[in-house]
């Protein structure tokens, strides 16, 4: 009878892991939040030096009052900054995720990360088009907030397909984006928190539950 | 009382077969190298086992093309889930009734 009770244990462990690994990409590592918060938080820091510079003095008044039209070098200096921190960042956060999955034997590249990444990507493209679109319309005010609630959404999204952790980190994103909207001209701290702060935060959080 | 052992589905005797169900309660359709990885079988051991599913009308096979690669996609049936749930049942009765 013993016997039986443990083929039966060792079936429905099987079958629980069968799932979770088929419908979850359970690889995501701590690390790659930590680091991603880590390069938001650098990025902040280098915009807000440029603010501070009598060349962008202007600028920055703009942004502040929201009257910014279309791309003015600045503008186009701190897009291209952003971009190369969502790029560093995710590549980084691709790194550690990677080396994750080679020590688990699990394969970066099935159907759950699929998953993961159209969930993920659809709802950042277009938080994209919109924050691009209130940069040419010179809504200043509404990029960090835009930036904020799209990738939030994008988050709840993915987290069907991923840690469902992931969801409050999603949550925090959208709240703070839209308490920003209360304050504008603040954008830059809003950003350097949604993006740093509660990344390194939710990275080392998540480290200590799964990766130690 | 009639015994749970007695309620076991023969056709999930084998890690394979529950491995293919497992995946496919979970998610809408899964192809089959996919599944390889998965559960870690070789091409024949799987395609074997995928066939006698399949017989058994617990899943569903769906033959496409990604280019000109061919994508065969699986799916579970309702007649699949239903025996696949029943038995998952059976094994939590056996564990609860000796503890």
């Amino acid at each position: 009878m013993q016997d039986n009770k443990d083929a039966s244990l060792e079936a429905l462990q099987e079958i629980r892991s069968i799932m979770d690994r088929s419908a979850r990409f359970i690889s995501l590592s701590g690390w790659s939040g930590v680091w991603a918060g880590a390069i938001a938080l650098v990025g902040s820091y280098i915009a807000y030096g440029w603010m501070q510079k009598p060349d962008y003095g202007y600028a920055r008044a703009q942004i502040n009052e929201g009257s910014v039209t279309s791309f003015s070098p600045f503008i186009m200096h701190i897009i291209l900054l952003a971009l190369s921190v969502f790029i560093i960042a995710f590549a980084g956060g691709y790194y550690f995720t990677y080396k994750k999955a080679q020590s688990q034997g699990h394969k970066l590249w099935n159907n759950a990360s699929r998953q993961m990444l159209i969930q993920l990507l659809f709802p950042l493209l277009v938080g994209g088009i919109f924050t691009m679109f209130f940069i040419y319309y010179g809504c200043a005010i509404f990029i960090a907030p835009a930036c904020l609630v799209f990738y939030g959404l994008a988050l709840i999204s993915a987290s069907r397909h991923t840690l469902s952790d992931i969801r409050y980190l999603g949550m925090l994103d959208v709240v703070l984006g839209c308490v920003n909207l209360f304050f504008p001209g603040h954008g830059l701290l809003f950003w350097a928190a949604g993006f740093g702060l509660l990344h390194i935060l939710y990275g080392v959080i998540m480290w200590n539950k799964y990766d130690k | 009382m009639n015994n749970p052992i007695g309620q076991l589905n023969k056709i999930f005797d084998s890690r394979i077969r529950i491995g293919i169900m497992s995946a496919l309660m979970v998610n809408e359709d899964v192809n089959f190298n996919d599944l390889k990885a998965l559960i870690d079988v070789t091409d024949g051991n799987l395609a074997t086992h995928l066939k006698t599913l399949e017989e058994n009308n617990f899943i569903k096979v769906e033959k496409g093309f990604i280019g000109r690669k061919t994508n065969t996609v699986y799916s579970i049936t309702k007649v699949g889930e239903k025996a696949f749930r029943a038995h998952i049942d059976a094994l939590e009765i056996i564990i609860k009734g000796l503890n």
